[in-house]
């Protein structure tokens, strides 16, 4: 019981810090690296509260691929760092003034809310617990006959997002020759190889 | 609960000797060792050059489409395992909404193909 506290306090603690030097770092690239860490601590703040599978799709999903769409925006943007952080410090004080509202408003709303203790009852799919059914069989139990709705969608997402993102940028280049083994393994000899009779002195 | 979080102790255990090794290795280095800071031990030395610009340069935006493709399919895959975990009992119904599901994805994958988008030159 201590160990998983202080595994939590750990993982928490660790994702906050990587979280904050997402956005404190001066290279974008090692904000990502920090990003990748804490999407690492989600993980372990997942497994703690029994969710494995969603812990492994985290990484699977969000460091193994997300992370590298990140890194190749941060690649792709020919943004001089430098000079963008050159106003910093005159935007700083307008800044602070809406980060302030909005940790207000989210001290009033989170303050005042509270759920009731019988909510849990009322809830369309409750969890089963973790002891007599795992993480994966209980998604895969409701997902996909109960939601089908949803992973339906999601599928049409997917699939406008592929077709979006071939779109906007597959660019077929002008005047590039391919291979083509089909065609180059049903030349026969006739078309490729010609005898000549070449006279001395002459040439072809 | 308990007996789920215990499956992973050894993999706690492994990341704790991790970090602790890396930072021991680090550490020492720092304190056993005699520093004595120069800048020109930290540039480039004998044969390299002074880099000219940023390492950060702008590369084809097909890389872009090659990873959004992978994630595509990478999520794909990931429906597939919960599915095929509960097969026995989700039954007819839950077979045929991955089959649908797939189908969906398999007419993106024959446009793609058929673009070309798979191809590199």
């Amino acid at each position: 019981m201590i160990v998983q506290a202080l595994a939590f306090y750990l993982f928490a603690a660790v994702t906050v810090a990587a979280g904050f030097m997402v956005i404190a770092a001066r290279n974008p690239v090692h904000s990502v690296l920090f990003l990748i860490l804490a999407f690492f601590n989600a993980a372990g703040l997942f497994v703690l509260l029994g969710a494995e599978f969603l812990a492994m799709i985290l990484v699977i999903v969000y460091v193994g691929a997300v992370a590298v769409l990140f890194l190749f925006v941060v690649m792709m943007l020919d943004i001089n760092f430098a000079e963008l952080r050159e106003g910093f410090l005159n935007y700083l004080p307008i800044g602070l003034v809406i980060g302030g509202i909005l940790l207000v408003e989210l001290f009033l709303v989170l303050g005042a809310w509270a759920i009731a203790p019988e909510a849990a009852k009322f809830a369309s799919t409750p969890t089963p617990p973790v002891e007599q059914i795992a993480n994966t069989h209980a998604i895969g139990q409701v997902l996909y006959t109960k939601y089908m709705f949803a992973f339906q969608v999601s599928g049409l997402i997917l699939l406008v997002a592929m077709i979006g993102a071939i779109v906007l940028t597959l660019r077929v280049r002008e005047g590039v020759r391919k291979q083509r083994i089909s065609v180059q393994v049903s030349r026969t000899r006739e078309e490729a190889v010609a005898l000549r009779k070449v006279e001395p002195r002459q040439g072809v | 609960m308990q007996a789920l979080l215990a499956e992973y102790l050894p993999i706690l255990l492994f990341l704790g000797i991790a970090v602790g090794l890396a930072l021991v290795m680090i550490l020492v280095s720092i304190i056993a060792a005699k520093q004595r800071p120069e800048a020109e031990k930290l540039s480039p030395y004998e044969c390299g050059f002074e880099p000219f610009d940023d390492s950060r340069k702008q590369f084809d935006v097909r890389f872009y489409l090659v990873a959004i493709l992978f994630i595509i399919f990478d999520l794909e895959v990931a429906f597939l395992f919960p599915w095929a975990v509960t097969l026995g009992e989700i039954g007819v119904v839950g077979f045929w909404s991955m089959m649908v599901f797939l189908g969906v994805l398999t007419v993106g994958f024959i446009y793609e193909w058929k673009k070309g988008a798979l191809e590199w030159e």
